[in-house]
């Protein structure tokens, strides 16, 4: 009987909570028929909003996964940072969960933006930052930091170094001994953490929101783009973009399981 | 490791370059905003911070978050439970479907809230007829908060549903204790910790919220106006000071909720 009572309700908080929403988009965006679709997400700002939102997920998740990578592997190994700095970056890593993605836009502004020493120094060289892509770029930098080396760290402790050690004693180069040995258990870490990362910097809104000015058809991503639509009240335009996010964030989610059952048979 | 950089010249340069890249994107902001927002001293400070607009922000902010995660305790030990305990049809796709807000963009989610409650829907309309607004106004805000935080507790209570041990619970009845009874004094002090830092973590997502938030919120100053997207508004109104000043505010609580939850899941491995 309770058990019953406990299913019913766990799909009914499921299915109002989760699965309706993502219906009402679904039909959203054909309230006025294909047509209406169709033209929502082939408006020129559109395409641009999309194409901005693919270069920022491409750059971030390369230069989050390499990075990311090496830093877990030095916070993890590395003999020459002290146990206690150790534990402080450790700490640190982590920094960005707490802080909200309008403050993490804002910093960048603070730092960068055109009132300040650096940002003139680079706009004197030419190099627009804040209102512009690079900053976009740093600010999904900064929200997505922690999701690599969080996935990759447990992983590397776990393995532990013998592995590394032996075949660095047996004289293999170094490039050899991470991609022969180290890389193959570290493997579907990284592969969710890039499933992550690439799901985050897709759906970035806040930090990219302050940092981009959100110029239409210069510094709007797809997100930004749906914020607008709903400000100017064009909900069924907002609606075409939204359900392409969507869809890709379904086909992420599908993908995050995969990867999550791979990580735990390796 | 030793093996992966051991030319000279190359380890030093790696070494710098990953350091450097990790404190010029993650420490270097943050002291940044903490100097900025005291840049002109400590009266532009306060006088930032007491602004009533601003702290009516703050502590809306906290009032929600707090209902949020009150109900994300209820409704996520209850689906972490069942998702992990019972065998039924459709389980696995709803424990796949858990994640969808992590992995939907959060304007996506803000949108979906408006289009199911706004006011030419449904819902909305059924609530507007019995004197509810639900859009523009505080219950909205408590459902996108609801729906960008629903994972983390059932994500932090699995592992420990999963990790115990049956006999202790298979002793309790044994022993003669009721299903309530061996529910309280044995399940739920396993569940705890999980329960804990869940909710902490959802609570500081949910402070920390702003797309979801800003589409469903109406952002009408002194009353559904929470402290995100007074920062924001800040910025766009260009005071960067007084944004600094909330976000300082915004930002220490979140530091403290973290620290509280790394203290509890470092005390849980320590055992």
């Amino acid at each position: 009987m309770m058990r019953r009572l406990w299913i019913t309700l766990t799909y009914i908080v499921f299915g109002l909570l989760l699965i309706a929403p993502l219906i009402k988009i679904f039909t959203g965006s054909w309230a006025e028929g294909w047509n209406g679709f169709i033209e929502g997400i082939t408006r020129p700002q559109s395409l641009h909003a999309l194409m901005m939102t693919g270069i920022i997920v491409v750059v971030v998740t390369v230069l989050n996964t390499v990075f990311g990578i090496m830093l877990a592997m030095y916070l993890v190994r590395a003999e020459w940072i002290g146990r206690r700095i150790k534990r402080l970056l450790n700490s640190l890593v982590d920094l960005p969960f707490a802080v909200s993605p309008v403050i993490g836009g804002l910093m960048i502004v603070l730092m960068l933006g055109p009132n300040t020493i650096i940002g003139t120094m680079f706009e004197d060289a030419g190099i627009k930052i804040v209102y512009a892509l690079p900053g976009m770029i740093l600010a999904t930098l900064f929200v997505t930091f922690p999701l690599m080396v969080r996935e990759v760290m447990p992983v590397l402790q776990e393995i532990g170094a013998q592995q590394e050690e032996a075949a660095s004693t047996l004289g293999a180069y170094s490039w050899y001994t991470f991609w022969k040995v180290t890389w193959p258990s570290i493997r579907w870490g990284v592969i969710y953490g890039v499933v992550l990362t690439v799901a985050r910097s897709l759906g970035e809104f806040g930090a990219v929101l302050v940092v981009s000015g959100n110029i239409m058809n210069k510094t709007q991503t797809a997100t930004t783009l749906v914020y607008q639509d709903v400000e100017n009240f064009n909900v069924v335009a907002a609606n075409g973009v939204a359900l392409v996010l969507a869809a890709f964030s379904v086909g992420l989610l599908l993908l995050m399981e995969w990867a999550k059952k791979r990580k735990e048979v390796h | 490791m030793n093996a992966l950089f051991r030319g000279k010249g190359w380890s030093f340069g790696f070494r710098s370059a990953i350091m450097l890249y990790f404190i010029i994107l993650i420490v270097l902001p943050i002291v940044g905003i903490y100097t900025q927002s005291f840049s002109l001293g400590w009266t532009p400070f306060w006088e930032s911070i007491s602004d009533p607009l601003a702290w009516k922000a703050v502590l809306l902010t906290v009032k929600l978050a707090v209902i949020a995660t009150l109900l994300n305790v209820f409704l996520g030990t209850m689906i972490g439970w069942v998702l992990i305990r019972y065998r039924f049809p459709g389980r696995r796709f709803l424990n796949s479907l858990v994640d969808l807000p992590f992995a939907l963009p959060t304007a996506v989610g803000g949108l979906m809230i408006l289009l199911l409650l706004g006011p030419n829907s449904f819902v909305g309309g059924l609530a507007e007829k019995i004197g509810i607004e639900i859009v523009f106004h505080e219950p909205a805000i408590i459902v996108a908060m609801l729906f960008v935080t629903f994972p983390f507790v059932i994500r932090a209570i699995q592992p420990l549903l999963e990790e115990m041990d049956k006999s202790e619970e298979e002793a309790a009845y044994t022993l003669g204790a009721s299903r309530a009874k061996t529910f309280f004094s044995v399940i739920f002090p396993t569940m705890l910790p999980g329960i804990l830092s869940g909710a902490m973590l959802a609570f500081s997502r949910g402070i920390a919220e702003f797309g979801a938030v800003v589409l469903v919120a109406g952002n009408i100053p002194g009353k559904t106006l929470i402290a995100s997207v007074y920062i924001f508004g800040e910025i766009e109104s260009s005071n960067p000071q007084g944004a600094a000043a909330v976000s300082v505010m915004l930002l220490t609580l979140s530091f403290l909720i973290l620290w509280t939850v790394n203290l509890i899941q470092g005390r849980r491995g320590g055992q």
